[in-house]
């Protein structure tokens, strides 16, 4: 290798650096002298870059019913370093707003930045929009941004919706595609679905000339983008089940969830006292959330997902099916009840003595009940009771209760199937038995439940063991399918058991506790529940499908502190039904009486 | 005494001249760059430029430490200096802290420092004290694979801190292997990777392959057809084509969502969707706003927005662009130009390996991020982060440059005690 030939690579080298160096001299060159457009004129115009927002996805029901939509707003904007001597007092008049008011919105602007543009007054009306639009020549450094904000034709399905606000400081800094004055869904499907609905930011960039005039677009808009929409989804939700829930739910607590059991599509999903979405909207958000969050009846918490309440009798028939898994109960299997004389849980039905499991679910038997549970924990004698506890309540939990069931909504409760530790800790290890737990045969006791358990619960009996986790999205744009996301979750028991506990709730509309709201035309399966409440009146509970065979609709409803289940939560659930399944209502008594009655 | 004048007088000032007006130039643009009414005190140091003029009174004693140390130093423990920054470049994998995005950085109170900076000179002085050791051949399989461990090792460490600007920046030592007698064919072939990757990228896939096939239709017309040229025209088409798609393939399957926008943006295919574009746009804009002679001093209109989020670190190059002109960007160019000439011109002259090729790393490095820094402001190079030498903000970006043409300066003053 001759050092006199290497030596000579220098030459190479040098030339590499001198060509990338002359490249580049001509393109600075090139912007810089030649191309004029970058030039911006002599009388030292600026750019003003202005976001283009995008409008939000529009939401439709499964029937392409429209609920979700946007409606143009302007926000004032100001960019600091622009302002110059403007008459304070004019702007004040214009705006509606003080002198005081004016040096706190401008002190806030020139905290943020005095060379980016900061919001000044959001959402100014159409009228000051226009007025200000013709003298915003005497104001430099404020202009006006078009926004959209959500408008929902029907006052319906508030908690469903959630709401859209602005953007905290903690979340601009956690993700950069945010920016101050961005809106972002904060709750419900606003907010599962925000990267879905909130589309993509555009940019446009304007000439302003000394006078705050814009004179055009920044070479010919080529470096502008344009906003593109978010995509709309269409949701599972029945807008008119939606909104008949919610009228028959007035003036009472409680929640409504309503699911196609083949598919889990949350076909109504309601929590009440609930209240119209436009309220939280634009300009009146911030004085309406203030005055809904510190109402005591608590309208924004979303009761469906978000209140938990004891199932009471409608868990009557998980003990069932648990018994008939474990071999420990069939259909000859009878026991004793001594009526209100039971020991240690009384019954509260007239009925015969002994019975079966279909006659026990029929006349919701608590003594019935009791003993299935004791038989279940206390099997194989003394030593078994803590395993048996474990096995039933894997049991218990396969059926979707006691976790979360993970559906497209967010802030979900898990609920409570309280664990054997759980009562290892309260009453020490080896010192709790079945007489120590027993209301958990009657669904009473630590475990609690959702409104959406419960619905869930209904769904696995009309598909006999099985469910598809609970959602309220079908579709992303008129293509994309949701529904194939959710999983189908088979429970650990065998589909024959669930035909007896199905005949059981059968019964239960035909001729048990639920037999007054029968429907003519559809046969329903159902379950009252009357949860004792240590905080107040017993819950009136109701879980039904419909019909019996192919059910197309699996139902909750839970009414807080109305007392028995079959006077409130039945008829509600019973109405929703009809409605659903045969598209009017047959029986304007029930329903006028419903309508009218308030129960807080 | 006497040696201590012997080394101010053997230094090559050229270089220390153009290394003081660079870092000066660096400081005023800083200034202009994130300057604020409220503080217009350049000497603030609770605003970058304040902090910066401590970097460069910092840097100027690092320098000073450097030549008043024994040039033998370096090289004898240029080995234990790179091993010292890769454990560096581990342990700040492990306790480091994030920053925008990558885990680069130690922080110590208010004060952070990017062991990814240092780890230049250092792997510059472990490849130069490789090729200047007695055993080199050039043929031998240890001596052709060891440079590439030297190389891949910080690279690598450095692209797990998600950090793929400072890595890159290790591709450059091409120039020094180049140098050192690797044939001019695989500069040649890094040259045609990157073209074939772009036109791939730009105008498709399809094209480029057929382009390739009849280029070596034509070879295979004009050529001598032996056996042994067959073979290499078939085996360079199979390779190419194959290098085509897994370009192709590479782009849509292994790139992050972000750097395959910011490559569509650059090649054009798509306009500035959520605003990837977004910084080059705003830097071309501010550029090309200058005109010939710029703006003037603290008059840029476009920079002062802060719209370009790294003004005063990566896109210092904008304010030179619009307060100074096309003129200012010219005195910035050959200011760089002159240097690197010189660093070259300089290692020529050296009479020890260890110098003559820690130089060519030294301009290979500065080179590197001048082309790419430039680059990316001016739309030509892909929105890589890397600083511009001595220019940009930042503490160990400067020192670390500081130290890397500082021992580059004292091995010089040193060429005729050696040997």
């Amino acid at each position: 290798m001759a050092n006199r030939t290497l030596a000579s690579r220098k030459q190479t080298v040098i030339a590499i650096f001198l060509v990338i160096g002359f490249i580049y001299l001509v393109r600075l060159f090139y912007i810089q002298v030649i191309d004029k457009s970058y030039t911006l004129s002599a009388n030292n115009n600026v750019l003003r870059y202005v976001t283009q927002y995008p409008a939000r996805g529009l939401i439709y029901d499964r029937n392409g019913k429209l609920l979700v939509y946007n409606e143009a707003v302007y926000d004032l904007m100001v960019l600091p370093r622009q302002v110059k001597e403007i008459d304070t007092a004019e702007f004040c008049r214009l705006l509606e707003i003080t002198r005081e008011g004016f040096i706190e919105r401008m002190e806030k602007a020139m905290n943020y930045s005095k060379y980016k543009p900061s919001l000044f007054e959001k959402q100014i009306s159409k009228e000051t929009y226009g007025y200000l639009e013709e003298k915003m020549y005497r104001f430099p450094g404020f202009f006006v941004q078009p926004r959209t904000i959500r408008f929902y034709p029907k006052p319906i399905g508030a908690h469903l919706f959630g709401y859209v606000g602005e953007v905290t400081q903690g979340l601009i800094d956690k993700n950069p595609y945010y920016r101050s004055g961005d809106y972002i869904g904060v709750s419900g499907i606003e907010k599962s679905y925000e990267e879905e609905l909130r589309g993509i930011k555009g940019m446009k960039i304007r000439m302003v000339d000394v006078h705050n005039r814009e004179v055009g677009s920044f070479q010919e808009g080529r470096f502008d983008s344009a906003a593109i929409m978010g995509q709309d989804l269409y949701l599972s939700i029945d807008a008119d089940l939606q909104e008949y829930g919610e009228l028959l739910m007035q003036g009472k607590m409680g929640s409504v969830v309503a699911i196609e059991p083949s598919t889990g599509e949350i076909l109504a999903f309601l929590s009440s006292p609930g209240y119209d979405p436009n309220l939280l909207v634009g300009r009146v958000r911030g004085k309406n959330f203030k005055l809904l969050s510190g109402d005591p009846i608590k309208p924004l918490l979303n009761r469906a997902m978000a209140g938990t309440y004891p199932p009471g009798s409608t868990f009557k028939m998980v003990n069932d099916l648990v018994g008939l898994q474990e071999g420990l109960l069939d259909l000859d299997t009878r026991y004793s009840c001594q009526g209100k004389t039971s020991s240690p849980i009384r019954c509260t039905h007239t009925h015969q003595s002994p019975l079966n499991v279909l006659v026990a679910i029929q006349q919701s038997c608590n003594p019935f009940h009791w003993q299935v549970f004791r038989t279940i924990i206390t099997n194989g004698g003394q030593g078994g009771i803590r395993n048996n506890y474990v096995s039933w309540r894997d049991h218990v939990m396969s059926l979707g209760f006691g976790h979360k069931l993970g559906t497209d909504l967010q802030f979900e409760l898990s609920g409570n199937i309280p664990s054997a530790e759980k009562f290892d800790a309260i009453y020490g290890k080896g010192h709790w038995n079945a007489m120590t737990v027993r209301s958990l045969s009657i669904g009473q006791g630590e475990i609690l439940v959702t409104p959406l358990q419960l619905a869930n619960y209904a769904a696995v009996m009309a598909n006999r063991g099985y469910y598809i986790v609970p959602h309220v999205v079908k579709s992303i744009g008129e293509l994309k399918k949701k529904s194939g996301d959710f999983n189908k979750v088979v429970s650990t028991i065998d589909k024959s058991h669930f035909e007896i506990a199905v005949e059981g709730m059968r019964q239960v509309a035909t001729l048990g506790t639920a037999r007054w709201y029968q429907i003519d035309s559809v046969t329903m399966c159902g379950k009252t529940g009357t949860a004792e409440n240590p905080h107040g009146d017993d819950h009136s509970l109701f879980m039904a499908f419909a019909p019996a065979d192919n059910p197309r609709i699996a139902i909750a409803v839970i009414i807080e502190n109305a007392g028995f289940g079959s006077l409130w939560a039945l008829p509600v659930a019973s109405l929703m039904i009809e409605k659903y399944i045969t598209g009017k209502v047959n029986r304007p008594d029930v329903e006028e009486k419903m309508l009218n009655t308030k129960l807080y | 005494m006497r040696e201590r004048k012997n080394i101010f007088n053997n230094i090559d000032w050229t270089l220390v001249v153009l290394y003081l007006i660079m870092v000066l130039l660096g400081w005023v643009n800083i200034y202009a760059a994130v300057y604020n009414e409220d503080y217009s005190n350049i000497f603030d140091i609770s605003q970058s430029y304040g902090r910066q003029m401590i970097f460069i009174a910092s840097s100027l004693f690092l320098a000073l430490v450097i030549l008043l140390t024994d040039a033998r130093f370096f090289s004898t423990f240029a080995y234990a200096i790179y091993g010292f920054t890769i454990f560096l470049l581990i342990v700040v994998l492990a306790i480091g802290s994030e920053v925008s995005g990558s885990k680069s950085w130690f922080q110590i109170g208010s004060f952070a420092i990017q062991p990814a900076e240092f780890a230049k000179f250092a792997t510059n002085l472990a490849l130069a004290r490789f090729f200047s050791a007695q055993h080199i051949n050039i043929k031998d399989v240890r001596t052709r694979l060891l440079p590439l461990v030297i190389l891949g090792l910080p690279a690598l460490l450095i692209l797990m801190q998600n950090d793929t600007g400072s890595a890159l920046v290790y591709g450059s030592f091409i120039l020094v292997l180049y140098r050192m007698g690797l044939s001019g064919n695989y500069l040649l072939a890094g040259a045609l990777v990157v073209v074939i990757a772009l036109t791939t990228l730009m105008v498709g896939i399809i094209y480029v392959m057929v382009l390739l096939i009849i280029m070596a239709a034509v070879l295979f017309f004009f050529m001598k057809r032996n056996r042994r040229n067959i073979i290499n025209l078939v085996a360079i088409l199979l390779l190419g084509i194959g290098f085509t798609y897994s370009v192709e393939y590479a782009v849509s399957n292994f790139l992050g969502e972000h750097q395959k926008t910011r490559i569509n943006v650059l090649l054009g295919k798509q306009i500035d969707l959520k605003g990837a574009g977004y910084n080059v746009n705003q830097s071309k804009i501010a550029i090309g706003s200058g005109g010939f002679t710029g703006k003037g001093f603290l008059n840029g209109t476009q920079t002062k927005y802060n719209f370009v989020p790294e003004q005063s670190t990566d896109f210092i190059f904008c304010t030179v662009g619009e307060e100074w002109g096309f003129l200012g960007s010219l005195v910035v160019i050959s200011l760089f130009m002159t240097m690197l000439v010189r660093i070259i011109m300089l290692a020529e002259r050296q009479r020890s390996d260890f110098s003559k090729m820690y130089g060519y790393g030294v301009a290979s490095i500065i080179f590197f991020h001048f082309m790419i820094n430039v680059g990316m402001t001016i739309g030509l190079v892909p929105v890589i982060g890397i600083p511009l030498p001595f220019f940009s903000y930042g503490g160990s970006s400067l020192w670390a440059f500081t130290i890397l043409l500082f021992i580059y300066i004292k091995q010089d003053a040193n060429r005729n005690s050696l040997l």
